[in-house]
């Protein structure tokens, strides 16, 4: 398993940079795996993603649709394609330090 | 007199029927299943029919020619479930109780979630080929159509048949070839998924495929509307594909009894045990083929290796024995490539599609992960094994509910 230093911590990932231990996670790996991904600041918004996709994960063992972000999490799809251009999901989860959201089959 | 009550007599329903009839002790139980329709459709036939190679009385038969002596068949609709109380309501207000409860009432399209798309140009230039009026309309549309603007669009997932939308396009390049249309018309496939398709190495061969026929793909395509008037698919992120006809898999949702009885998700599938088929909220309820949530595909095939797993667990409930975790996923899917050839695919929740044999390893005859003449024979024989073994739950020759591993190329997968 490929591991990365960031945020002065050394974390275990994937080929694509997705966290492969939750428990590794922290705000500052999360900060800088956004500056990363193109989001220099991280808003109380960008969090309330972030947050919602870490609890529901936690409480379901899957990553949520979009569709339930939207639905049970309440932040419409607008807005999350404007605070994560070009791939909400892909890049907050990654940000979260949760798997890549698996299109089921 | 116990009662076990099967609701849906579609593929799933109608199978546990015919192997539930013949293992319960009938002095002590009976069996009750309900259905709305008197038709029962072929569904994997609508793939066809855009194109004149089946009609319409080649995908139905009455579903009361499926259902087996001594199960009581209840035409009506469900109204909900009252899982508390142990009780289905119908629609004509009357009760059926139960000890052991069945769901099978399956998924189907939900055009209104997507604003733009059942206004004007609904079956005008906006077409599906999920349900038997959609095909049908969309086969007259076809036959006169002399070239333009075809785009094909998978709006959201989890879809009944994830490979559907895509053989729509092989067999749609194949079909304007024919006619003489091909050189006027640009062919899109727009998704939500990054790749053509949701397992990686059937992407890569299919991904490949698109490329050789000159079909553009728009991947990570969210679609936030229809515009009819303007005829285009409108993206969250601002992005625009144009189309002349459009041909969508809408949204696909569990039926809205489930959402009645407080039973099911934010699409109305119902969490159930991936492994067991029970579900997670109540002991004597079941759940099988497109109704539940399960991380498997939601296809015949994939109902077909449930109902196995499902048969011997209701027996194991009945005797007070614990479940059987054995579902694993298992799919089987041939995906028409036009031009008379098919590719196969045998996967489960662990191990992705890889090429070898099927069903007998190293001998086949099936070739899987590779297009041949002979896997296009098999997807069209499967419309005679639905009607005489499947539905009638009768073994098919040679395939195994759990998915085997023997003589298949598994260094071929990516990571773990
Ligand atoms: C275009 C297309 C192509 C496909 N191709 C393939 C393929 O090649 N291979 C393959 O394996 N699968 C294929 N499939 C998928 C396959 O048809 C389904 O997965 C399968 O039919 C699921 O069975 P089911 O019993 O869960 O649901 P269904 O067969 O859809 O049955 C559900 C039943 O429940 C009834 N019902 C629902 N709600 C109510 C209610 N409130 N009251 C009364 N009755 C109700 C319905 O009337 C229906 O009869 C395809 C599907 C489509 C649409």
């Amino acid at each position: 398993m490929p591991t990365k230093d960031i945020a002065g911590v050394t974390v275990e990932v994937n080929e694509e940079g997705y966290l492969t231990d939750p428990t590794q996670w922290t705000q500052a790996v999360g900060e800088a795996i956004a500056v990363e991904e193109g989001i220099s600041l991280m808003t109380e918004e960008h969090w309330k993603l972030v947050h919602f996709l870490q609890k529901d994960y936690a409480e379901n063992g899957v990553m949520p649709t979009i569709r339930r972000v939207k639905s049970t999490g309440g932040i419409p799809v607008k807005e999350l394609y404007a605070l994560y251009p070009g791939g909400p999901l892909k890049k907050s989860s990654k940000i979260a330090g949760l798997p890549k959201p698996a299109s089921c089959i | 007199m116990k009662q076990l009550v099967i609701l849906g007599a579609g593929t799933a329903g109608t199978m546990m029927a015919n192997h539930l009839v013949r293992k319960l002790d009938r002095t002590q139980w009976g069996l009750t299943v309900v259905d709305q329709h008197a038709t029962h459709y072929y569904q994997p036939g609508f793939l066809f029919i855009p194109f004149g190679t089946y009609s319409e009385a080649d995908v139905r038969k009455p579903k009361a020619d499926f259902i087996p002596k001594g199960v009581t068949h209840i035409q009506e609709g469900i109204d909900r479930i009252k899982p508390e109380e142990n009780r289905v309501v119908l629609a004509d207000g009357r009760e059926l109780p139960y000890d052991i409860l069945i769901i099978a009432t399956g998924c189907k399209i939900a055009p209104e979630e997507t604003v733009g798309m059942t206004d004007e140009g609904w079956r005008r230039d906006i077409f599906d080929f999920y349900t038997i009026e959609g095909a049908v309309a969309l086969r007259d549309r076809l036959k006169d159509f002399t070239g333009g603007k075809l785009v094909i669009h998978l709006n959201e997932m989890p879809i009944k048949c994830p490979v559907a939308p895509l053989e729509f396009t092989l067999l749609a390049e194949a079909f304007l070839t024919h006619k003489g249309v091909r050189d006027k018309t640009e062919i899109t496939y727009v998704s939500p998924l990054s790749e053509p398709f949701t397992k990686h190495n059937c992407a890569v061969v299919l991904g490949g495929m698109l490329d050789e026929k000159r079909i553009t793909f728009v991947s990570d395509f969210n679609c936030e509307r229809i515009d009819p008037v303007a005829r285009k698919l409108i993206c969250y992120d601002e992005r625009e594909v144009a189309y002349d006809i459009l041909v969508t898999v809408p949204t696909n949702m569990g039926d809205a009894c489930i959402a009645r009885s407080g039973m099911g998700d934010e699409l109305n599938f119902i969490p159930t045990d991936k492994h067991t088929l029970q579900s997670n909220a109540h002991a004597n309820v079941f759940v099988i083929g497109d109704a539940t949530n399960l991380p498997s595909s939601k296809a015949g095939s994939v109902a077909h290796f449930q109902a196995d797993v499902l048969t011997e667990n209701i027996q194991r409930f009945i005797a007070g024995k614990p479940l059987d975790p054995g579902f694993d996923g298992h799919a089987n899917c041939f995906i028409e490539s036009g031009y008379n050839k098919a590719f196969l695919i045998d996967f489960n929740y662990d191990v992705e599609p890889v090429e070898g044999a099927f069903p007998i390893p190293v001998v086949g005859p099936f070739k899987l992960l590779k297009e041949t003449w002979l896997n296009h024979m098999g997807k069209l024989a499967f419309r005679w094994i639905y009607w005489n073994l499947l539905l009638k739950g009768r073994p098919m020759p040679g395939i195994t509910t759990k998915m085997s591993t023997v003589g298949k190329k598994l260094n071929k997968q990516k990571g773990a």
